[in-house]
């Protein structure tokens, strides 16, 4: 009898710190799977040039964003967590920046010695 | 998660907490487990090695003169004989995205201690991550077979094979180990180890359905990097 009572005692301590709703999860889910579909919807009617990029990114973020805060649960952490991880982000947004004015140098070059000949 | 509960100390809300959390010469992340800030601080690095592959991968698409290999041609499947694109990669994202669903309600059960549901779940979530390893392992041999090499292929860029297998094959190694774990913590969860508190993996503490979340958030970050992989690499 003490057993169960004790039992019962802990449920009732974890359910402080319970789960969400079953329906937002679904809900998600659903989310992810229409945001799928329509990613490749758009190399299905084959769009080209900046539609087709801004498409392709705006879907990615948006599924990133609904695993990373409901999936992953960010959406209901506490700040000092969120910040620790969301901040060095900025670090990866440095490096692509840096990569993008690397790329196009290499590839002047590249142009420059193997097409034309150099100077 | 939310509504925690921690004794002498006031939990405010935001960055107000934020600060008051870092600055409490205590524990900074009040409230969760120690195993699931050190997944975090984990995934947060494996981020940084699968943004190094990928922006390597940006600098060699970018600047090779070559014209790079149609994605959409070259990863179509033939199904009676009109090519469709992006076929089988799209059913891979399905299947990634429904096991990824099927965790998180693992997740949620195991909160619950709805043993059965926790377990079958995390079940289902491992056949569909064996189902995508099983289809990727289709995808390379169907590539290695038309002459896909690291060093050169007949369709554009000889970069594409290289960084084709680097990048998939990190992913995949990744889907293959959460795979493993899966299955492992199937049998836990079926077993009752976190009804007798058994002890967790390399700990004398006891084990607890928070590893269930932890295995949960691994597999939502392989699921995440596919996200990410899907559109740089197949769409662009």
């Amino acid at each position: 009898m003490e057993e169960t009572n004790k039992m019962e005692e802990t449920t009732k301590k974890e359910e402080q710190t319970s789960t969400q709703k079953i329906g937002i999860y679904l809900w998600i889910w659903l989310l992810l799977f229409v945001l799928s579909f329509f990613s490749y919807m758009v190399d299905w009617y084959q769009f080209q040039g900046m539609l087709r990029w801004s498409l392709i990114l705006f879907f990615m973020f948006l599924k990133a964003g609904l695993i990373m805060a409901f999936f992953m649960h960010l959406f209901w952490e506490r700040y000092a967590l969120v910040n620790v991880l969301l901040w060095p982000m900025t670090a990866i947004a440095c490096f692509i920046f840096l990569m993008t004015a690397e790329f196009k140098y290499t590839l002047f070059s590249r142009f420059f010695y193997f097409v034309v000949g150099g100077a | 998660m939310s509504e925690q509960k921690i004794d002498g100390f006031e939990l405010k809300p935001g960055f107000k907490g934020m600060a008051s959390d870092t600055g409490s010469d205590q524990t900074m992340f009040k409230g969760v487990h120690w195993g699931k800030a050190m997944m975090w601080i984990f995934l947060l690095s494996d981020t940084f090695v699968f943004s190094c592959f990928l922006i390597s991968y940006m600098k060699g698409r970018g600047s090779t003169i070559v014209d790079w290999p149609n994605t959409s041609e070259v990863f179509s499947l033939y199904v009676g004989g009109v090519p469709v694109p992006l076929l089988l990669i799209a059913i891979m994202t399905f299947v990634l995205i429904t096991s990824s669903g099927t965790m998180a309600l693992a997740v949620k059960y195991g909160y619950e201690k709805n043993r059965k549901m926790c377990g079958w779940l995390i079940l289902a979530t491992a056949v569909g991550g064996l189902t995508f390893v099983g289809m990727q392992v289709f995808e390379w041999s169907k590539l290695i077979h038309e002459g896909v090499r690291p060093w050169g292929n007949p369709f554009g860029a000889a970069q594409f094979g290289s960084f084709f297998f680097m990048i998939t094959g990190f992913h995949g190694f990744h889907v293959s180990i959460g795979v493993i774990f899966l299955f492992i913590y199937t049998y836990k969860v079926f077993a009752g180890h976190y009804e007798s508190k058994k002890r967790g993996w390399f700990t004398k503490m006891k084990g607890d359905y928070v590893e269930i979340e932890i295995l949960g958030l691994y597999w939502h970050f392989v699921d995440l990097v596919w996200v990410f992989i899907f559109a740089f690499f197949y769409l662009w």
